[in-house]
């Protein structure tokens, strides 16, 4: 059954039912404020908490405790009076606060008092020499399948990478019985000197003691090839086999499915295709939103939460999605904040969850080798372009991504820009001698998820053309 | 410091670029301020129409002089601009639209414009086989066709600056002013000094001439686009419709561009724009109803950019009326493109040789303001 959005106009609407989505929409209602969550999934949990009320895996150990800490959050939210949409995809967000959303093939359009921007992280691009071999696929896709249908690899399975996701992707698919040939971990060796400056504060954060058991978990169990300082998949129309340099060594070893993951960058585009301003962000290589303490952007009623909003993990988002809609309280209805937890509280949480936090952006920064490719790599995988193309374009007058979009098309594919737009950034700056936040990124548009043509041409019509009609 | 060139170019869409690039071939070398980049508004995000058909009279002669540029576009950039001539088709949707489509034949006919010509359903069929089977006739402008906007524009920007232009980005110009016969501009801190000033600032433009004293009716507009994905070829010419707003044109690599007229809320001073979906949602239902074949290709995105459009929907181009060494060459009211080629040539022509033998009498700023030259 189809389910359109009961009213036209909400108080808030939260966008994203992850951790930050479910907390924030079950504060903005608790406080009687008129809430939505539109969330694209079949049910809520975002991908931290993916399948929280429908996962075929029983047995809580498999999935480790954190993940069952969603379903306390969902039962907050479904107590509450907030109006939830899942198979809802919000396409349009625009500066008025204009929200356009396809809800199982037909399009609403809301209006809002107050936008919480959920839409969590997304992986970050992984361009090696044969990354779009079929056989290829990111940690986090791995990890959709295996949440929602308990699927995990049989066939030979490498996975490459680093970051904590990998290692808690490899301990989920060896406790559901799969299959994991060989760990290539691409941490860079001087990372851990890097590191080393913030390793107290991430002694004492919670992440310590459960990252460690994780590793030692997989560690005892799998081959772990460290220092992995090349990458290339190859195989004909198919992956066949993945090969390696470690130590200087070289190594190629077959594969039916490599799995890649160098951590999560923010998903920006239905943020950043609203107008709120991004800056690049030095240590976390990506682009995060500009945003005060209480997670208000740049656009006037637009606040971003969780990982969305800088990438700091399910606790922190948690805690940043009340701080987000206890700001929107306190914006329309001040005298219902008294009921809600202190600000001043939600930032020492907030300060609990991020401890650590620098330690690991510092520990698993991706080396340039694989966040900047070369040669014939492929970059935009919408248009088939490689890195030699775009610095061929560079070398007669492109100057930065959508300057780019004049001699090559990268990032006008359905992507948007998903896939390739971080490695496009960076390629530029360092051809061009620039940095990051210099060449800018990708002017985002709506549909930030494609439509059917004829979606569109079924939404009402508006005011204007009735008139048109009327005096036709 | 003050910089002596030939000429000040301000704004870098495809006129200003143009103007540039032709007045190096003239030999001069002259400076072109653009606020943003070459080609970050209108000229580089519109529909890339390359097109004759149903332009204002006024028009036609200076869109005749630029189909001639256009068809030997490589000779003079070193790059094709994707342009590709398959004609562009004016479908009426009934009778009545196709007895408007005859008489505006029969005119141009009689004032020796040959370019447009009527077409039956059976012609409209073969060109369009698509099209829904109601639609009676329309006209064809068998020499037209589609560019890509912003490659082109990104050309001619860096054709000019080959041949000697001056091409400052990213600084707008300011404390435009004139003084011992000469233009003044400040860009940044460097100030540049000329004895002509072209005034081809797209949208900023009207405020330029409002402040030398020839304020024009012009207002700033964002004309919608929106592309679908790939679908399987099925049209060669640029259809745009009689009757409703629509303009449609599928690319070589499959995706379909749809366009019309529409606007969006143009933010001028945020270089922004706010869509407006449900004006896009009637250009879909058009689609809809003319090309059943679209139905179930999806829209992959939509922009619109910003630009000037005039109360008469025709430019303003030529000499001002008030300041020697003034020109102007804006306000091309959403169908600016196809003509930068040819308005480059032409003003580059008034410059170096105070006329021209394109007749663009009907465009200057002087309907607005009588003479005082």
């Amino acid at each position: 059954m189809t389910v359109a959005p009961k009213r036209e106009a909400y108080d808030v609407v939260v966008i994203g039912a992850g951790p930050a989505g479910l907390a924030a929409a079950a504060t903005s209602a608790e406080a009687g404020l008129s809430t939505l969550l539109l969330d694209e999934n079949v049910g809520p949990g975002g991908q931290v908490f993916r399948a929280i009320s429908s996962t075929p895996v029983t047995e809580r150990d498999q999935l480790g405790a954190d993940y069952w800490a969603g379903a306390e959050l969902v039962q907050a939210l479904r107590a509450s009076s907030a109006e939830v949409i899942h198979r809802a995809t919000v396409w349009s967000l625009d500066r008025n606060l204009d929200i356009a959303v396809s809800i199982g093939g037909a399009s609403a359009f809301v209006k809002a008092k107050r936008v919480i921007l959920a839409t969590g992280a997304l992986e970050r691009p992984f361009p090696i020499s044969g990354w779009t071999l079929p056989g290829v696929m990111t940690a986090g896709a791995a990890q959709t399948m295996l949440k929602s249908s308990a699927l995990v690899p049989d066939g030979s399975t490498v996975i490459a990478g680093q970051g904590p996701l990998l290692w808690l992707l490899a301990a989920q698919i060896l406790r559901l019985g799969g299959r994991i040939d060989r760990i290539l971990d691409t941490t860079e060796r001087g990372n851990y000197f890097a590191a080393l400056p913030h390793a107290f504060a991430f002694l004492t954060s919670p992440y310590f003691a459960k990252g460690l058991a994780m590793m030692r978990e997989v560690k005892a169990k799998v081959q772990i090839v460290s220092g992995v300082t090349e990458l290339f998949a190859s195989g004909d129309g198919q992956l066949g086999s993945v090969s390696y340099v470690a130590g200087g060594k070289r190594e190629a070893i077959p594969a039916d499915l490599l799995l890649l993951h160098q951590g999560v960058v923010p998903n920006v585009n239905l943020a950043m295709a609203a107008g709120v301003e991004h800056r690049w962000d030095d240590l976390q290589l990506c682009w995060s939103p500009v945003l005060d303490a209480s997670g208000n952007s740049t656009v006037p009623g637009i606040a971003i939460a969780g990982d969305g909003a800088g990438i700091a993990g399910a606790n922190a988002a948690m805690v940043r999605g009340r701080i987000a809609a206890r700001a929107a309280v306190e914006a329309l209805a001040p005298a219902a904040a008294a009921k809600l937890a202190p600000m001043a509280a939600l930032r020492s949480d907030l300060a609990k969850a991020e401890r650590g936090r620098i330690f690991l952006d510092a520990l698993f920064r991706p080396s340039p080798q694989f966040r900047i490719p070369s040669g014939d790599t492929i970059v935009c995988r919408c248009e088939e372009v490689t890195a030699k193309d775009i610095l061929d374009a560079v070398a007669i007058g492109a100057t930065g991504p959508n300057q780019l979009k004049a001699y090559r098309r990268t990032g006008m594919g359905p992507c948007q820009g998903r896939l390739c737009g971080l490695t496009v950034t960076e390629l530029m700056a360092q051809a061009r001698g620039k940095t990051a936040q210099e060449i800018g990124y990708y002017r985002l548009r709506a549909p930030v998820k494609p439509i059917t043509l004829a979606e569109l041409a079924a939404v009402p019509k508006s005011e204007a053309d009735v008139k048109a009609v009327v005096r036709g | 410091m003050t910089r002596n060139v030939d000429a000040i170019v301000v704004g870098g869409g495809i006129h200003g670029c143009s103007t540039a690039l032709h007045l190096c071939l003239a030999g001069l070398k002259p400076v072109l301020i653009e606020k943003d980049y070459a080609g970050r508004h209108a000229s580089g995000v519109n529909a890339g129409g390359v097109r004759q058909l149903a332009r204002h009279i006024p028009e036609i002669p200076l869109s005749i002089r630029s189909m001639g540029i256009w068809e030997r576009i490589s000779d003079l950039l070193d790059d094709d601009c994707s342009f590709e001539s398959h004609g562009q088709v004016l479908v009426a949707e009934n009778e009545e639209e196709l007895a408007v489509c005859r008489t505006r034949v029969a005119e141009l006919n009689a004032l020796g414009f040959t370019h447009e010509e009527l077409i039956d359903a059976t012609e409209l069929r073969r060109l369009v086989p698509a099209v829904a089977e109601t639609c009676p006739g329309g006209v064809v402008s068998r020499r037209d066709g589609a560019a890509n906007p912003a490659q082109a524009t990104t050309a001619f920007r860096r054709k000019a600056e080959q041949l000697g232009t001056t091409v400052r980005e990213g600084v707008a110009a300011s404390n435009i002013r004139h003084g011992d016969g000469l233009w003044h501009v400040d860009v940044g801190s460097d100030t540049y000094a000329a004895p002509v000033l072209v005034n081809a600032a797209g949208a900023w433009a009207g405020k330029i001439a409002a402040a030398l004293g020839e304020p024009v009716p012009v207002e700033t507009v964002a004309p919608m686009l929106m592309i679908t994905s790939r679908v399987p070829h099925f049209i060669d010419p640029v259809v745009i419709l009689r009757g409703r707003k629509l303009s449609f044109k599928q690319f070589s690599n499959g995706t379909v561009l749809i366009g019309g007229g529409h606007l969006a809320i143009p933010y001028q001073d945020r270089n922004e724009t706010v869509l407006d979906w449900k004006s896009l949602a009637t250009s879909a239902r058009t689609v809809f109803e003319l090309f059943p074949v679209m139905r179930s290709a999806t829209i992959v995105r939509a922009w619109a950019g910003i630009e000037a459009k005039m109360k008469d929907d025709i430019p303003v181009f030529g000499p001002s009326s008030r300041h020697k060494g003034l020109y102007h060459q804006f306000g091309f009211s959403l169908h600016g493109f196809q003509l930068g080629p040819g308005a480059g040539a032409v003003m580059a022509e008034l410059i170096v040789n105070g006329g021209t033998q394109t007749r663009i009498g009907e465009l200057g700023i002087d309907r607005f303001h009588p003479t005082t030259l």
